[in-house]
């Protein structure tokens, strides 16, 4: 069934949205990300012009990560305090990314700087993740407890000034690097139209060492803010934000993200990891290859005089 | 005087005689006519692309010329024009980058031709040169015109390429039909992306090979109700419409939590 989608102007098939919905919606449940990583890239393998996949991709991860931090809060597995002050330096970098965004529209680089983020983004995140739970996967293996962090064990960020207390994740660290991991997360979720998840919950775990079970619900908490902010902004500066196609990404992506966070509690955190940093890398080799194959199309057509 | 007015006269009774039998032989001259049953399109929700029928007549043809097939017509549906910019990728270290690109004004958004017969048998080059007809005699303004001529002319080649790659430019041979010999029928085809806005359908009458006449008629096509207003809400009140997106988005999660909870 075909359907025809208001802003990004052409026709598309309801259900393979639908399907593309659901499929990511269980990824995302089941990983504890929003699944804008893996949406907007295929929003543009689908032929949707990247700069409504990347509006349009914020506004759906908010459904995702909205509906996924309902189940957190009501288990407690929440932190608010430090949601709140990832959540402020997000808005700064939001703010930036859209506007950097206009500007390489205008410029005809968007769409290489968005594959280019994404390859280096997902290369590296998916690549250190993998080599870590694959450690960890192998310690336990072979019968040694897993090492893991102590609350005494200290890195550089720690001996940061402005240091708060974030009760629900027994953390007393600096603001100085929450602040700024909001920032640069909200800066990517303006340009690349994720939440930010796949950074932020290594980011949290090992840099901050914020304890595992609080950081997915967290970090969906700051997403829900920043990605709503983001379809803002969006929607006012670029009217890119098409809702036909955002609904019906959400329909699909709402079923599946509950029967992904089910099918997650069955997985080992380090399992867990290690399937997560295989779709990513996947993700990322898929949109590198993109950069370096002759495209079918040396020629493309913009109308000009958009911002 | 009054033999200088009686010879006026003869000489004018004279010049009426000659004229008239000159007027038998002269056939009236053709003319062409179209009409659209609407004037309005609406793509709605489902719209995956359209045929657009037009009908047209032929004022006074040649019985003769009709019989032996030697009447042509083209008929053109035009998109609103728009500035277009062309680019073009290259290789930097291994990575395809825009590079180059080239900006035309004024570029007809979609461009659809019918004809009775493959445009080269119809007329010579030259006469689709002079009246800017089918797509490959558009002529495309640069934005700056000084570039060098190879380099407009590779693009332009581009921009006509990549417009029919996504059936914007399109041409249907054997689109126009004549149902008898002063009544045609023209089905143009409009593309799923066709542009919203001011359309122009022209009609060329040829006759053995020359241009005869044209005429032409106005076409608006826009998005039906939901997807217009949609659409105007998004450009018109942007603000509340991300507003309004970002409510849809939470209440679609906490219903879906509510319908598929699992936990």
């Amino acid at each position: 069934m075909g359907i025809y989608l208001p802003i990004a102007e052409i026709s598309v098939n309801v259900f393979v949205l639908l399907a593309m919905g659901a499929a990511v919606g269980f990824l995302s449940g089941m990983f504890g990300v929003g699944g804008g990583f893996l949406i907007t890239p295929l929003l543009i393998f689908y032929n949707i012009p990247p700069a409504i996949a990347v509006a349009t991709g914020a506004n759906q991860v908010i459904a995702s990560s909205f509906s996924g931090a309902l189940s957190h809060m009501k288990r407690g597995t929440l932190d608010f305090k430090l949601g709140g002050v990832l959540l402020a330096g997000g808005i700064v970098g939001s703010t930036g990314g859209v506007f950097v965004f206009a500007l390489l529209r205008r410029l005809g680089q968007l769409d290489l700087f968005i594959s280019l983020l994404y390859v280096a983004l997902l290369g590296t995140v998916g690549g250190l993740m993998l080599v870590e739970s694959v450690n960890a996967l192998r310690a336990t293996r072979s019968g040694a407890a897993p090492v893991l962090k102590k609350s005494g064990q200290h890195n550089w960020i720690h001996r940061l000034p402005l240091k708060m207390r974030f009760r629900a994740s027994k953390l007393f660290v600096s603001v100085i690097p929450v602040l700024g991991l909001g920032a640069g997360i909200g800066f990517l979720s303006s340009i690349m139209g994720v939440g930010g998840g796949f950074i932020m919950v290594p980011a949290l775990i090992y840099l901050l060492k914020v304890p595992t079970n609080v950081v997915i619900g967290t970090s969906l908490f700051q997403i829900i803010f920043t990605s709503a902010y983001t379809t803002l902004v969006h929607a006012t500066t670029n009217q890119t934000v098409d809702v036909m196609l955002a609904f019906l990404l959400m329909a699909g992506g709402v079923a599946g993200a509950q029967y992904g966070a089910k099918a997650g509690q069955k997985l080992r955190g380090e399992q867990l990891r290690a399937l997560l940093a295989i779709l990513v890398l996947a993700v990322a080799i898929r949109l590198a290859i993109d950069l370096f194959v002759t495209p079918p199309n040396l020629y493309s057509l913009t109308a000009a005089g958009l911002n | 005087m009054a033999g200088l007015r009686t010879f006026a006269a003869v000489s004018l009774l004279v010049s009426l005689a000659a004229a008239s039998p000159a007027m038998a032989q002269t056939p009236p001259t053709e003319n062409i006519q179209i009409g659209l049953s609407t004037d309005a399109v609406s793509i709605t929700a489902g719209f995956s692309g359209a045929d657009l029928t037009i009908f047209g007549s032929l004022e006074n043809p040649d019985p003769l010329v009709a019989r032996q097939g030697r009447y042509d017509v083209i008929v053109v549906l035009e998109g609103p024009a728009r500035p277009v910019v062309v680019r073009r990728k290259d290789r930097v270290l291994g990575i395809w980058v825009n590079l180059e690109s080239e900006t035309f004004e004024n570029v007809p958004m979609s461009y659809s031709v019918a004809t009775t017969r493959p445009l080269q048998d119809i007329t010579e080059p030259n006469s689709y040169k002079q009246l800017s007809l089918g797509a490959s005699n558009l002529y495309m303004q640069p934005a700056e015109p000084d570039d060098s001529p190879t380099t407009i002319e590779e693009f332009t080649a581009a921009l006509r390429e990549r417009k029919a790659a996504t059936g914007l430019y399109s041409e249907n041979v054997g689109g126009v039909q004549f149902l008898s010999q002063n009544l045609f029928r023209a089905t143009v085809r409009l593309a799923p992306n066709v542009p919203v806005g001011t359309h122009r359908a022209r009609a060329f009458l040829f006759k053995s090979g020359l241009f005869i006449k044209e005429s032409s008629a106005q076409l608006e096509i826009r998005k039906s109700g939901f997807e217009q207003s949609i659409f105007r809400v998004a450009h018109d009140y942007s603000f509340f419409y991300g507003v309004f997106a970002v409510s849809l988005a939470m209440l679609t999660g906490w219903l879906g939590r509510l319908v598929f909870r699992k936990d």
